[in-house]
């Protein structure tokens, strides 16, 4: 990918007798890059003709499509989709982060608990397994005397579900922000008398941070789309919204699109989010400011 | 656990600072520490000299805890490290203690340790705030104070990545500071040191010996061994092989393994 090696090497030293007298330096002549531009427009003449295809397609029925972004239901499903997605990655941290201090605790036990939840939220699909709470009424058709289907919602459901499943990965990417922060930190903190809770928090995890922004960053964006799967247990989030009205008017195509921009959309403002919390703990570093 | 030597009390004198009786410490098979002796007493320096592997930095780091020693003890300033001693057990004490011991002693990296997504400022009243439970406002003005001394009053806002090893490295030394401890250790504090740097962190090392504070220092430096130290500590293989003053020990050693080592080194 590297245009590097074409560039020929500017000589440094001038032969002597061509600039005999003059002091000017030599000019570089960059290569052409022929290929480059030949694929470039190509590329652009590609894109062009999809766009003005999806454009004059009447298929895509952009007129619908615009009537229907800002309907209430439609808003109202964004606004599950996102409280749910901010409620999931929220507890899934918190809990995930619990497991990976456990994960690295001293205790075997303890070990063994938290290697063995993430060996079992990770080994089964995230539909399975919200599936099961769904029909956990099944097993345990009473839990402390009221009945499961009240205590339960769909909504319930989806909450505990999918942050059962994002722990089982938020605690793998806390586990390696911890491991990536060196050991001398720690005894620096020690040899400072610090305490353990003190040490995690001022002087391990802000370090973590480093390594744990981005993928988490991922997996916000993850859990984001990831959420739509509460369809299948009729929670009404943008998604299901969506396929709410089509059932009804047989839109399908647009309504996908509604739901389609919206997670873009989101998805765009959290990239833009994640670039400034990366630059937060990037402070301290070389090249930061 | 077990105590071999006589603990305590009665062996310490009433100026030893630091005693060291029969420290055992083993990784796995590997025995480290192979029954060390040594008294320090308050105000003096001592230097700890040796090849590569010897244990210098285990016992270093068994002075403050930071390893747990298999047999022997350690005393500082008239406190056990580590252990509470009733009858003839010796109790291993609470990390709650041991973090408090560990202010009373501190401690210099190799490498520094700095942290890093701190200032300079920050590191060092981190400790003084969160361990000792300083207010912030006091401990400014100690730090400021102490970053002066260490010549670096300009630098309290700067991150430490922004900053030479040397500075660096003095910015270890104030933090260390900033708990008033009655012990310092050094661990080669200038060997991850650009040559041109390493006198400066020894200027303020040599100052603070001056200034009457009780150091163990390892280190390879051999002048500034001659120069500052009031004991000359050779180890080899997980035992003290000789120690002195620096004038007996630098030039006349009486073990053929202290000569072999100065050869080489000096
Ligand atoms: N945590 C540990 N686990 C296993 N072995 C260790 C550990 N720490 C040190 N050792 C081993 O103990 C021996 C002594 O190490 P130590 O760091 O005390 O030597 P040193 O005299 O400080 O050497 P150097 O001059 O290289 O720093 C070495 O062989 C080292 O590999
Ligand atoms: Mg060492």
């Amino acid at each position: 990918m590297s245009a590097q090696t074409e560039v020929p090497t500017p000589s440094l030293s001038v032969p002597p007798g061509e600039h005999a007298g003059k002091e000017e330096a030599p000019r570089i002549v960059p290569v052409r890059r022929t290929g480059r531009w030949a694929a470039a427009v190509a590329v652009l003449l590609l894109l062009a003709g999809a766009l003005v295809s999806v454009v004059r397609n009447k298929a895509f029925q952009w007129d619908v499509v615009g009537a229907y972004l800002t309907t209430d239901s439609v808003l109202r499903g964004l606004g599950l989709t996102l409280w749910l997605t901010g409620l999931v990655v929220v507890l899934g941290f918190a809990l995930g982060t619990v497991l990976a201090v456990l994960r690295l605790s001293g205790n075997p036990v303890l070990r063994a608990v938290s290697w063995g939840y993430i060996w079992l939220f990770r080994s089964t699909p995230i539909l399975v397994q919200l599936l099961f709470w769904f029909n956990i009424g099944a097993l345990y058709p009473q839990i402390l005397g009221v009945d499961t289907v009240n205590l339960l919602s769909p909504i319930a459901v989806a909450v505990i579900g999918l942050t059962l499943h994002e722990a089982a990965y938020a605690a793998e990417v806390v586990r390696g922000g911890i491991l990536s922060v060196e050991r001398g930190q720690l005894e620096a903190a020690q040899s400072l008398g610090l305490g353990p809770w003190r040490r995690f928090r001022r002087i391990v995890l802000p370090q973590a941070m480093r390594s744990i922004v981005p993928p988490a960053g991922n997996m916000l964006i993850g859990t984001l789309k990831g959420t739509s799967i509460v369809s299948i247990i009729a929670v009404q989030d943008l998604l299901y919204s969506a396929q709410l009205v089509y059932h009804r008017t047989y839109e399908v195509i647009p309504l996908l699109l509604v739901a389609t921009l919206w997670y873009v959309a989101i998805t765009s403002l959290l990239s833009v989010g994640q670039y400034y919390v990366e630059r937060h703990y990037a402070r301290g570093t070389a090249g930061a400011r | 656990m077990s105590a071999t030597a006589e603990p305590a009390e009665e062996v310490t004198g009433p100026d030893a600072m630091v005693e060291i009786r029969s420290v055992h410490k083993s990784f796995g098979p590997l025995e480290v520490l192979r029954g060390i002796d040594l008294s320090v007493r308050a105000g003096e320096v001592t230097v700890v000299l040796g090849p590569s592997g010897s244990g210098k930095s285990t016992l270093l780091r068994t002075i403050n805890h930071l390893e747990k020693v298999d047999q022997g003890w350690i005393n500082v300033d008239g406190t056990l490290v580590g252990y509470r001693r009733s009858g003839n057990k010796l109790y291993e004490l609470r990390e709650r203690e041991v973090l408090r011991q560990r202010t009373a002693i501190g401690f210099v990296f190799q490498n520094f340790n700095l942290f890093p997504h701190l200032t300079v400022l920050e590191n060092v009243i981190e400790a003084p705030v969160a361990a000792l439970g300083r207010p912030r406002k006091d401990a400014v003005a100690a730090a400021e104070k102490l970053l002066a001394r260490v010549g670096l009053a300009d630098k309290a806002g700067a991150y430490p990545k922004q900053l030479s090893g040397g500075q660096q490295q003095r910015v270890a030394i104030a933090r260390a500071l900033a708990l008033e401890p009655k012990l310092l250790l050094f661990d080669e504090p200038t060997s991850a040191l650009d040559p041109e740097l390493v006198g400066e962190v020894l200027d303020v090392i040599k100052d603070l010996a001056h200034g009457g504070t009780t150091m163990i220092v390892v280190t390879h430096e051999i002048g500034f061994a001659r120069e500052v130290a009031d004991t000359v500590v050779f180890m080899d293989e997980g035992r003290i092989v000789e120690q002195g003053p620096p004038a007996d020990v630098l030039d006349h050693p009486v073990q053929e393994r202290t000569r072999a080592f100065l050869s080489k080194v000096l």
